[in-house]
C-alpha cells in the first residue's frame, strides 16, 4: 500500500512539474493544482497510513490514525483552492488584457542604459 | 524632559506637516518648529544636569536576549550635538518656510525633515550602539528622500542616489565593526564599551573593527577617498545642504569618532588612518573648492576640507586636538549653514548660484553681504571671528604632529590647506559682492524678506561673539572635550583666546592668509591651469563602478533569473532535487522500522485511475476541457484515498473543494482559449520531461522512504488524542485541533483564505473598470448559445434541492465536533447550494435575492471568530481559550455548548464568503451587453439569433 501511495505521489508531483513547465497559463494552473494533490496527500501520509482508524474517538477503541496532518491537510485543502482561484484570476487578467496567456515574459535584458551614465 | 520624549517628539512630529498640508504652507512650517521647538526646550531641561557634570540616562529593555535595548545617553557631547541639531534645524524651518516655493509640497519637506531631525538626534543620545546603528542607516534614508526632494530633477535623484550608496555602505561596513566591538567587550553599551579602552586595543579584532568603523565614519563625514558624493547632494535644496552637508549629518562621523575617542584613538592605526585621511580630504577638498563656479559646490568642497580638519585634529590622539576639533565643530557648524543660506539667498534672488554670472551684488544685496563676509572671513581665518581662533590650534596642534617620521610633513600640508581655504574664501567675498554692477544678471538682484536673511544672520552673531570674547566659549567647549576625552586623557591647560603671542602657528597663519590673497590676485591663470590638467572625475568613476557591478550581477542572475517563469520553476525544481540527492548519498537511511501493508483491490483500482487520468493529462493537456475532466477525477480518487486510509474529514473537503474547483476552472475557461497549441520544440518537451521525472522520482523515494518509518520522535499528536474530549470538548479530533488546539492557526488561515478572495475582488474591479470593459460586453460567445439559458429541469431540481442542502450543512456544521465535518465543509457544502441557484436561475436572478453581500458575509466570519478569541481575555484567559458546557433542555437530550463551534462559525462564514465571492468574480466577467436581465427564472434567451422558424415543423 505505502508502495502505492508514494508512487502515486511522485507520479502526480512529475505530471505537476511537466505541466508547470508548460508555456500557457491553463496548463501551469491544472500543473499548480496536480502539485497540491501531491504535496497534500504526503503530507497526510507524513502521519502514517491506516485503514479503518479514523480519529474520531470511540469508547471501545484505541487505535488512531494521527489527527493533526489531518487537520493541518484540511486547511491547505481549503486554501490552495483559495490561491488556485487567484492565480487563475491573474491569469485570466493578463489574457482579457493583453490577448495572450504566455507565462513568459521577454528575458528582462535592459535596453536602456541605467539613469546617469554619461 | 525625558530623553525619550526628546529622541519621539521629532519622529511623532513628522505625522504633523503631512497633515496640516492643506492648512497652508505656514500651518505646516509652523508646526514643524513647533514641534522642534519643544524638542530644543526639552533638550535645554536637561542643562543644569550637564553642567554639574552629570550623564543623564533612560532605558527600556527592547530585546535584552540580544543585547540591544533602547537605551540613552545625554552627556555633554551628545548634549552639544543635540544642540547644533535642533538649534540650527529651528532655524532651517524658517528658512525653508520661505525658500520654497509654492509649487513645492511643504508637508512632505518637513515630514522628511522631522525624520531626519529624529534619526540625528537619536545617533548622538543612543546609548546602545546597535540603538546607534538603527538611526545611523535612518539618517541615511531621510537624507534620501530630503536630498531627492526634487524629484523632477535628475541630479537631485542622482545625487541622492550616490549619496544613498556612498553612505549606506559605510554604514553596512560600520555594522559589523560595532557588532565586532561589542564581541570584544561583551556589551553593546556604549557606557560599558568606553569604559574597556585596554581590552578593546588589545584585541586582536582591533584593527578590522577600527576599520570598519572607520568606514562608516569617513563614508557619512565624505572623508578621502569617500568625499565625491556630498558635492552630488547639492542638487537638493538650500535648507537640505545648510541642514545636512554643513551642521548635522555629515557630522555624524565626526561626532561618532568622537565618541568612540577614548577607546579607539592614541594608536598607531588610529592615528596613520584618520590623520592622513583627515589631512588629506583637507587639502583636496580645499583646492576643489578654490575652482569651483557654483556657489554651493565651492561651499560643499569647503565642508569636505573642514571636516577633514575636524578628522585630522581628531587623528592626533591628543587631548588638545580633542579639544581643537570641538571648537572647531561649533564654529564651522554657526559659519557654514550660514553661508549656505546666504548661497540659498542668491540663488533665490539672483535665480544663478554660478559665480561668473554674478559681481557687484555689494550694493544690490547688502544685508546678504554683511552676512557672506563675516562668515567667510572667519572660515579664511581672520582674527576677531571664531574661524580665527580653531584654526589657530589647529595649526598649533599641526606643527606638534608628526606624520611617517616626518616633522615637516603636516605643518606643511596643513599650511597649504588653510592657504587654499583662505584663497576660495577671498574668491567668494571678491567675485560674488565686488565687482561692477551688472546689468546681465538673471533676475534683479535685492535683499529677500526677513524672514530668508534673519537665520544667517542669527548665526553671525555667535561668530562674532566666539571671535571677540572666546573665553564665553571656553567652559562649554572644556565641558564637551571633557566627555570626548572620557578616562582616557587628562583635560588640556591651554586657554581659547586671540593673542598667543608669536608662536609658529601665527606665521602660519599669516602665511595663509597672505598665500591667499596672493592666490586670488593670480586667479585667472591658476584657473586656466586647473582646467587644463587632466584630473579623474569621481561621478564618472563611481558610475563606472556601480555599472560594471550591475554588468556582473546581470552575468552572474540572468541565466537562472530571466524573468521566464519557466526557467525559474525549473531551477527551483533542480536546485530542490539536488540538493535532497546530495542529503540521500551523503547520509545514511535507518532500516525500515514495519513492513508493507498489503493493498485492497479498492485501493488498487483507485490507484489505477488515478494514474491513469494524471497521466493523460500529460498527453491531452492541450485540450483543455478534456484535461479538466480529467483533473476531477485525480482529485475524486484523491477523496477516496482519503476516505479508505481513516480521513473522512479530509475526504469530504477534498471532494466539496474539488467541485467548487472545477466550476472555478470552467468560469475560467469560458474565456481562455479551448487549446493549447504546440510551442515548444521536441527538445524542450525532452528536457522539462526530464526535469520532472527527476522531481517525480525525488518524491517518490521520500514519500516511499519515509512512509516505512516510523517517527524519530513521538509526536504530539498523542497529546491530541488523550485531551480531545477531555480538553476540547469533540471527539472528532481533527475538528478539536481545528477550532481548539490550533485554533489560532485556523484563525490565520480563514483570514487568508479572506484575503484571498478579496484579492479575486479586487482584481475583478480593477478589470472591469479598464479598457477589457468593454471588450468583455462585447465579446462574441464561442460556442452557439442554447435557447433555453436556464432549462428548466435544472431550476426546478436545484430549487427543491436547497433546503435539503442547507439542513446538511447545518447538520455536518453541528456534528462536526463529534462526528466528521465542522465549519470548513459545512462552508463548501453550502457555497455548492448557492452556485447551484446561480447555475441554473442566473447570476441576476440569484444576486437579486442575496439579502447580504458575500465581502460583509467574510467580515463577520473574521469578526466572530475573532471577537470569540478576545472573549477569553474577559476571564483573564489567554486568546482563543476554549470552554465548553452540557445543557439540557427538558424534552431533548442533553448536549453540549462549547464556544469552539461559535468560532466554528466564524469558519463557516468566512468559508462560504470566501468561495461565493471568488465564483461571484469570475461570474461577473461573463456578463455581455446583449445579455438581459431575464425577468422570470425560465425563459428564453431574447438576444439569442432567431432561427427561422422551418415549415411545417
Amino acid at each position: 500500500m505505502e508502495l502505492l501511495l508514494a508512487s502515486a505521489i511522485g507520479i502526480m508531483t512529475a505530471a505537476g512539474i511537466y505541466l508547470v513547465l508548460r508555456l500557457r497559463t491553463f496548463p501551469v494552473i491544472l500543473g499548480i493544482s496536480l502539485l497540491t494533490y501531491a504535496v497534500n496527500v504526503f503530507l497526510f501520509t507524513s502521519g502514517r497510513v491506516a485503514v479503518g482508524a479514523p480519529p474520531v474517538l470511540r469508547d471501545d477503541i484505541t487505535v488512531y490514525t494521527d489527527p493533526l496532518p489531518q487537520a493541518l491537510v484540511l486547511t491547505a485543502i481549503v486554501i490552495s483552492f483559495g490561491m488556485t482561484a487567484v492565480v487563475v484570476m491573474i491569469g485570466l487578467g493578463a489574457f482579457l488584457g493583453s490577448d495572450d496567456d504566455h507565462v513568459d515574459d521577454c528575458p528582462d535584458v535592459p535596453q536602456d542604459p541605467p539613469e546617469g551614465t554619461s | 524632559m525625558s530623553l525619550f520624549f526628546i529622541v519621539a517628539l521629532p519622529f511623532f512630529g513628522a505625522l504633523l506637516p503631512g497633515l496640516m498640508n492643506a492648512a497652508g504652507r505656514s500651518a505646516c512650517a509652523g508646526v514643524t518648529f513647533t514641534v522642534t521647538l519643544a524638542a530644543f526646550i526639552g533638550l535645554l531641561t536637561n542643562l543644569p544636569a550637564i553642567i554639574a557634570g552629570d550623564v543623564v540616562m533612560a532605558r527600556v529593555d527592547w530585546m535584552p536576549a540580544l543585547g540591544l535595548n533602547f537605551t540613552l545617553m545625554l552627556d555633554s557631547l551628545g548634549f552639544f550635538f543635540a544642540l547644533l541639531i535642533l538649534g540650527i534645524g529651528l532655524l532651517i524651518i524658517a528658512y525653508a518656510r520661505q525658500y520654497l516655493s509654492n509649487k513645492d509640497n511643504m508637508g512632505e519637506f518637513f515630514t522628511y525633515l522631522l525624520l531626519f531631525q529624529g534619526a540625528m538626534v537619536g545617533i548622538v543620545l543612543s546609548d546602545n550602539i546597535l540603538l546607534l546603528l538603527i538611526f545611523w542607516e535612518l539618517t541615511s534614508l531621510s537624507s534620501f528622500l530630503l536630498i531627492g526632494y526634487w524629484k523632477h530633477l535628475p541630479e537631485g535623484r542622482q545625487g541622492a542616489r550616490m549619496a544613498l550608496t556612498v553612505t549606506g555602505m559605510g554604514g553596512l561596513a560600520m555594522i559589523g565593526g560595532m557588532l565586532i566591538l561589542g564581541q570584544i567587550v561583551g556589551s553593546y553599551d556604549l557606557s560599558v564599551i568606553l569604559q574597556n579602552r585596554e581590552l578593546i586595543q588589545a584585541d586582536p579584532l582591533y584593527v578590522p573593527a577600527l576599520i570598519l568603523i572607520l568606514l562608516g565614519c569617513f563614508t557619512k563625514s565624505a572623508q578621502f577617498p569617500f568625499h565625491f558624493w556630498l558635492p552630488h547632494a547639492m542638487a537638493a535644496p538650500t535648507p537640505v545642504s545648510a541642514y545636512l552637508h554643513s551642521a548635522t549629518m555629515v557630522k555624524a562621523g565626526i561626532f561618532l569618532m568622537a565618541r568612540m575617542w577614548p577607546v579607539l584613538s592614541g594608536t598607531t592605526e588610529w592615528f596613520v588612518i584618520v590623520t592622513s585621511a583627515g589631512l588629506i580630504t583637507m587639502v583636496l577638498g580645499a583646492v576643489i573648492a578654490l575652482f569651483k563656479h557654483d556657489l554651493k559646490a565651492l561651499l560643499a568642497f569647503s565642508t569636505v576640507s573642514h571636516l577633514g580638519l575636524i578628522t585630522m585634529l581628531l587623528g592626533t590622539g591628543t587631548a588638545f586636538g580633542a579639544m581643537a576639533a570641538v571648537f572647531h565643530i561649533l564654529n564651522h557648524a554657526t559659519f557654514k549653514a550660514a553661508l549656505f543660506m546666504s548661497a540659498g539667498i542668491i540663488d533665490h534672488e539672483a535665480h544663478t548660484r554660478d559665480i561668473r554670472r554674478l559681481g557687484g551684488l555689494r550694493t544690490l544685496m547688502p544685508v546678504t553681504f554683511m552676512i557672506v563676509s563675516l562668515a567667510a572671513l572667519s572660515m579664511a581665518g581672520i582674527p576677531l571671528l571664531n574661524g580665527f581662533l580653531s584654526k589657530e590650534m589647529m595649526l598649533e596642534e599641526a606643527n606638534h604632529t608628526v606624520l611617517f617620521n616626518n616633522p615637516w610633513l603636516v605643518p606643511v600640508l596643513a599650511t597649504v590647506g588653510s592657504l587654499f581655504s583662505a584663497a576660495y574664501c577671498f574668491r567668494l567675498i571678491a567675485h560674488v559682492f565686488f565687482g561692477p554692477v551688472r546689468d546681465d544678471y538673471p533676475a534683479r538682484p535685492h535683499d529677500p524678506g526677513a524672514g530668508l536673511w534673519l537665520p544667517p544672520a542669527l548665526l553671525i552673531i555667535p561668530v562674532v561673539v566666539i571671535g571677540v570674547a572666546p573665553f564665553l566659549a571656553e567652559p562649554f567647549v572644556k565641558l564637551v572635550t571633557a566627555s570626548v576625552l572620557g578616562n582616557a586623557a587628562e583635560m588640556p591647560s591651554a586657554h581659547l583666546k586671540i593673542w598667543h603671542g608669536l608662536v609658529p602657528a601665527l606665521y602660519m597663519s599669516i602665511i595663509a592668509v597672505a598665500g591667499g590673497l596672493f592666490m586670488l590676485a593670480i586667479f585667472r591663470p591658476a584657473l586656466r591651469l586647473w582646467e587644463n590638467t587632466p584630473r579623474p572625475e569621481a561621478k564618472v568613476i563611481f558610475e563606472g563602478i556601480v555599472e560594471g557591478i550591475a554588468r556582473l550581477a546581470q552575468i552572474l542572475i540572468l541565466p537562472l533569473h530571466n524573468g521566464a517563469f519557466s526557467r525559474y520553476a525549473a531551477v527551483g525544481t533542480i536546485t530542490i532535487v539536488a540538493a535532497g540527492y546530495y542529503a540521500w548519498t551523503t547520509g545514511t537511511l535507518g532500516a525500515p522500522t514495519h513492513e508493507m501493508q498489503n493493498a485492497d483491490p479498492v485501493l488498487i483500482s483507485g490507484w489505477g485511475m488515478l494514474v491513469a487520468a494524471t497521466i493523460g493529462m500529460v498527453f491531452l493537456h492541450r485540450n483543455r476541457f478534456l484535461s479538466l475532466i480529467l483533473i476531477g477525477i485525480v482529485g475524486l480518487m484523491v477523496s477516496i484515498g482519503f476516505v479508505f486510509l481513516s480521513a473522512p474529514d479530509l475526504a469530504m473537503t477534498q471532494f466539496t473543494v474539488e467541485v467548487v474547483t472545477i466550476i472555478l476552472l470552467l468560469l475560467a475557461l469560458n474565456f481562455l482559449p479551448n487549446r493549447t497549441p504546440v510551442e515548444s520544440t521536441v527538445l524542450r518537451r525532452m528536457r522539462d520531461a526530464g526535469v520532472a521525472i527527476a522531481g517525480g522520482l525525488a518524491s517518490f523515494a521520500l514519500a516511499y522512504h519515509y512512509m516505512l518509518r516510523d517517527p524519530v520522535a513521538s509526536p504530539i499528536s498523542e497529546f491530541h488524542l488523550a485531551n480531545s474530549y477531555k480538553g476540547g470538548g469533540g471527539t472528532n479530533v481533527v475538528n478539536v485541533i481545528l477550532v481548539d488546539f490550533r485554533g489560532f492557526d485556523t484563525f490565520g488561515e480563514i483570514i487568508v483564505l479572506s484575503i484571498a478572495a478579496l484579492l479575486i475582488y479586487a482584481l475583478t474591479e480593477a478589470l472591469l473598470g479598464g479598457p477589457v470593459r468593454e471588450r468583455l460586453l462585447n465579446r462574441k460567445p464561442k460556442e452557439p448559445q442554447a435557447g433555453g439559458i436556464h432549462p428548466m429541469m435544472m431550476v426546478v431540481l436545484t430549487r427543491g434541492m436547497m433546503p435539503i442542502v442547507m439542513m446538511v450543512g447545518f447538520y455536518i456544521f453541528l456534528s462536526g465536533h463529534n462526528e466528521p465535518g465542522g465549519g470548513f465543509i459545512a462552508g463548501l457544502i453550502v457555497s455548492i447550494g448557492v452556485v447551484m441557484q446561480y447555475m441554473a436561475s442566473g447570476f441576476s436572478w440569484t444576486s437579486s435575492r442575496l439579502k447580504y453581500p458575500y465581502h460583509g458575509v467574510i467580515g463577520a466570519g473574521v469578526l466572530v471568530a475573532g471577537f470569540t478569541g478576545v472573549g477569553s481575555w474577559f476571564v483573564n484567559k489567554p486568546f482563543l481559550t476554549s470552554d465548553f458546557t452540557y445543557v439540557r433542555i427538558p424534552p431533548f437530550e442533553e448536549f453540549e455548548l462549547a464556544t469552539a463551534a461559535l468560532f466554528d462559525v466564524g469558519v463557516f462564514l468566512s468559508v462560504v464568503g470566501a468561495v461565493m465571492l471568488s465564483l461571484e468574480s469570475f461570474s461577473r466577467l461573463a456578463r455581455r451587453k446583449e445579455s438581459r436581465t431575464a425577468m422570470y427564472p425560465m425563459d428564453i434567451d431574447p438576444s439569442r439569433p432567431v432561427q427561422p422558424e422551418k415549415e411545417g415543423v
